[in-house]
Formats: C-alpha cells, sequence, structure tokens
C-alpha cells in the first residue's frame, strides 16, 4: 500500500470571491419562520461569555470554522459550527480539558433524552 | 495615489487577503492606521500591530477581459505585509 500524496490546496474553501454563487437559499434566513432553540441561545450566550472573559477573540473563532472544511458547512447548521469554534476555542484557552468535558457531557446525557428541550417565552 | 501588487502568495492557514485578488494590481485608496495582525490572533500568538490600507481595484484589474463593467470599482482592506509597490514585480 502506498501513501497517497494531498495536494496542498492553494486556495482554501471558504475563499468564496469569484465562485458561481448558485441559487440563494431563502429557507435559510435568519427571518425565516423559527425560533432559535434553547441550545442555540445557550451556544450564543457562551460565545459572549467565553470572549468576554478573554478565553478568545473573533479571530480565533472564525480560524476553527475555516479548519472545519468544506463539508461541515453544507451539512452542519450555523449554531452546530458555532460550538465547535467555541469549544475548541475554549479548551485552546485554558477554560477547561478534554477530560472535564467529557466528565460533563457525560453528566447531562445522564439526565434523559428532553433535558435542553424546554422552550424559552420569546418577547 | 500609490500603485500597489497584491502579493501572489498561497499559505495555508487563516489568511485575510481573498485569494482572487492575489496577483493583482491596485491603488492604495487611505490607510486605515495600524491594527493587530489578524493571521496571528486567530492562533493565540502575541500578534504585530501592522498598518492596514483600503486599496481600490477596477474590475478590470481583477477579472481582466472578463469583467462585465471594466471600470466599477472594489475596495478591499489588506494588511500592509500582502503588499509591495507596483513597479516591484
Amino acid at each position: 500500500m502506498t501513501k497517497q500524496q494531498i495536494p496542498l490546496p492553494a486556495r482554501r474553501w471558504h475563499d468564496m470571491g469569484g465562485d458561481t454563487a448558485g441559487p440563494i437559499p431563502m429557507d435559510q434566513r435568519p427571518d425565516a419562520d423559527h425560533d432559535f432553540a434553547l441550545w442555540e441561545k445557550r451556544v450564543d450566550a457562551l460565545m459572549i461569555l467565553g470572549s468576554a472573559k478573554g478565553f478568545f477573540i473573533v479571530d480565533g473563532l472564525r480560524r476553527v470554522l475555516e479548519d472545519l472544511g468544506e463539508e461541515a458547512f453544507e451539512t452542519m447548521t450555523y449554531y452546530e459550527r458555532w460550538i465547535m469554534a467555541v469549544n475548541q476555542n475554549l479548551i485552546e484557552g485554558g477554560a477547561y480539558t478534554t477530560a472535564d468535558l467529557a466528565a460533563k457531557m457525560a453528566d447531562v446525557t445522564a439526565r434523559g433524552d428532553t433535558y435542553g428541550d424546554a422552550a424559552a417565552p420569546v418577547k | 495615489m500609490q500603485i500597489v501588487h497584491v502579493k501572489p502568495l498561497m499559505p495555508p492557514g487563516h489568511v485575510r487577503t481573498p485569494a482572487y485578488l492575489r496577483g493583482k494590481v491596485g491603488v492604495i485608496e487611505r490607510s486605515l492606521g495600524v491594527f493587530p495582525n489578524p493571521e496571528d490572533l486567530a492562533y493565540g500568538v502575541t500578534a504585530s500591530a501592522l498598518p492596514l490600507h483600503r486599496v481600490r481595484f477596477t474590475m478590470a484589474d481583477v477579472w481582466g477581459a472578463n469583467a462585465e463593467n471594466p471600470n466599477d470599482t472594489l475596495d478591499a482592506e489588506i494588511y500592509e505585509h500582502w503588499l509591495e509597490p507596483a513597479d516591484a514585480t
């Protein structure tokens, strides 16, 4: 079995200027008919808190979003990508370790499938 | 008006200069002051403060013969380390 040479891309996937745009998916507009889920609001809050505490800045978040790659951009939702970026930056910033995170995720999972589903009132 | 050439470099990593402008020639429309280099900030390392310039390109500069409206302009903010005097190449 021979090792396959992976070419280094001269231009990264997120650098889309000059690409053919194609149709705009109107159902994904920010004003489309849906409210944000509670977990999505929590991701936003975590981003603001982590930033205020000095664990990361916007450039670090963008760097992780870019590193997720094109497939993530096509298949994950906005806040799914954001929690990946926030989490990696919190780990790099020393807020917690992967071991801390694993233990906490196990705790939360043990609370049951419906935990986190509570709808927050819309004002 | 200073004519500048955007360096035609293609490093991997958190690069803020769009690929479609690299290698193109424009003019400095104004200079915006110095800001920490986001290419360093993205990795959490100490960033040097670099001059940031607003560079104006024509569509002909960017797209050549494919430009639909060759005289239309496009402004992009580009850090000085990506720029060199146009006569340097």
